[in-house]
């Protein structure tokens, strides 16, 4: 199994408290989804690998798990997009350049970018689930010459709801990434593609025999996305989602995040799609 | 005299159809080119072609009193544009805005369904086709109607 299974050891006291990150910059991505620059209060750096998340702490208010967007090469400034969403999420959009926030982690699984070496490694994101997927994609960048194609698929709602435009310009720019923007609807004078992610998958041009896919969005857009893999002929094994689930500790002991035999926390966020595959069809879990 | 033949039979939806038939289908069909920004057709008009699109993007919209036209879909190199042409009384359903140079094949949809009328096995591999990418776009449209980006995705 590739580098996804991450073990923990729960009984270091410091998985349970959160440490003081200074907030350096905020960015308005889109209506409801921002971006933070943190900097450790302490001076010590937040070191991570792509797909992990932190436990972000808004003190007298509460706590919830944020993926980390920002570049792992770059671990001196702490970087969360997060999306004003419940209580907590409301409270982080008021923070303002100064202001403190607490932060344990990070948590989680990563995505198996090791194994996809030598492979295609297609990205697919739905809406904020490229904030996941960000660091992987700095991090295959960094690493472009070890990866066959590259290519990312991102879809959203409306042109609106679009995130991180200035690194898909910049993206988009360059010869050995190939990338592909799609929103659902569009009015105006949005002159690019229209249509689901899905539907950009036979437009992509890649070796099915020999590709790594990762794939973070809502759970029926991963459902549906990793069935055009496998129509395309895929191997199951090497598709990957990031789940989300209602985390309370991040680190697999209370058991809010259970899904199915799994903690998203511990075990997750990335999964093997065999993993899941059965339990995405079963209602209530 | 040269013929679409070569085109078509290299056209996704044409791929592997049996040579005789793809004879039938040539017959009906001719090199169009629409510049961008003009429309390939409007809502309501008859459906008198469907289209193969060679190279060029297509934006297909429905307008909306208050907020202008909407794209629903946009298709490429490689996609078909319309069923209309199938479907009494065959008249389009939206507008057809070219958004780059558009090089594609029309297919005449009267002399389309008179060969198929007349040769069932030809109706029925054209169909077989057709159902197939009513299936992907049907399914895509489920997809967008569920709004999985909305906040209570």
């Amino acid at each position: 199994m590739p580098e996804a299974d991450v073990v923990l050891d729960t009984t270091v006291e410091s998985h349970f408290i959160p440490r003081p990150f200074r907030v350096l910059r905020t960015k308005r991505e889109t209506h409801d989804v921002f971006t933070l620059e943190l900097k450790p209060e302490d001076g010590s750096p937040l070191s991570f690998r792509p797909g992990q998340f932190n436990m972000m702490y808004v003190h007298g208010i509460g706590e919830v798990p944020i993926s980390i967007s920002g570049n792992p090469a770059k671990p001196e400034t702490l970087v969360h997009t997060v999306r004003a969403v419940g209580g907590v999420t409301f409270a982080v959009r008021s923070i303002h350049r100064g202001d403190i926030l607490g932060i344990r982690g990070p948590y989680g699984s990563v995505w198996p970018i090791e194994a996809a070496v030598g492979s295609d490694l297609v990205v697919v994101a739905g809406g904020i689930g490229l904030a996941p997927l960000r660091p992987v994609i700095y991090e295959a960048l960094a690493r472009r010459q070890q990866f066959g194609k590259l290519i990312l698929l991102y879809g959203t709602r409306e042109p609106e709801d679009i995130i991180f435009e200035k690194d898909l310009e910049e993206w988009r720019a360059r010869f050995d990434f190939h990338v592909f923007v799609t929103v659902d609807r569009a009015i105006g004078s949005w002159k690019g593609h229209v249509g689901v992610v899905t539907g950009l998958l036979p437009k992509a041009s890649f070796d099915p025999a020999n590709t790594l896919a990762m794939i973070c969005g809502p759970e029926v857009m991963m459902r549906f996305t990793a069935m055009e893999f496998l129509k395309l002929g895929v191997d199951p094994a090497q598709i990957y989602f990031s789940m989300e689930r209602n985390m309370k500790c991040g680190i697999g002991l209370c058991g809010h995040c259970q899904f199915g035999p799994y903690f998203v926390c511990r075990e997750g966020p990335v999964f093997p799609y065999p993993r899941l595959k059965q339990l995405m069809t079963v209602r209530e879990i | 005299m040269e013929t679409l033949k070569p085109i078509l039979s290299q056209h996704p939806f044409f791929k592997d159809l049996q040579p005789e038939y793809l004879e039938l289908v040539t017959g009906c069909a001719s090199n169009v080119r629409f510049d961008a920004d003009s429309y390939m057709f409007h809502e309501g008009e008859e459906a008198g072609h469907f289209y193969l699109l060679r190279t060029g993007n297509v934006a297909l919209e429905i307008a909306t009193p208050d907020r202008g036209p909407m794209v629903i879909q946009t298709l490429g190199e490689g996609e078909l544009i319309g069923w209309s042409w199938l479907v009494p009384p065959y008249t389009w359903h939206f507008d057809a805005r070219v958004t780059d140079l558009v090089r594609a094949i029309a297919l005449d949809a009267t002399c389309l369904r008179k060969k198929c009328e007349a040769d069932h096995h030809l109706g029925y591999e054209l169909l077989k086709r057709l159902t197939v990418m009513m299936e992907q776009r049907l399914a895509a449209t489920r997809l967008q109607l569920l709004d999985v980006y909305g906040t209570n995705a």
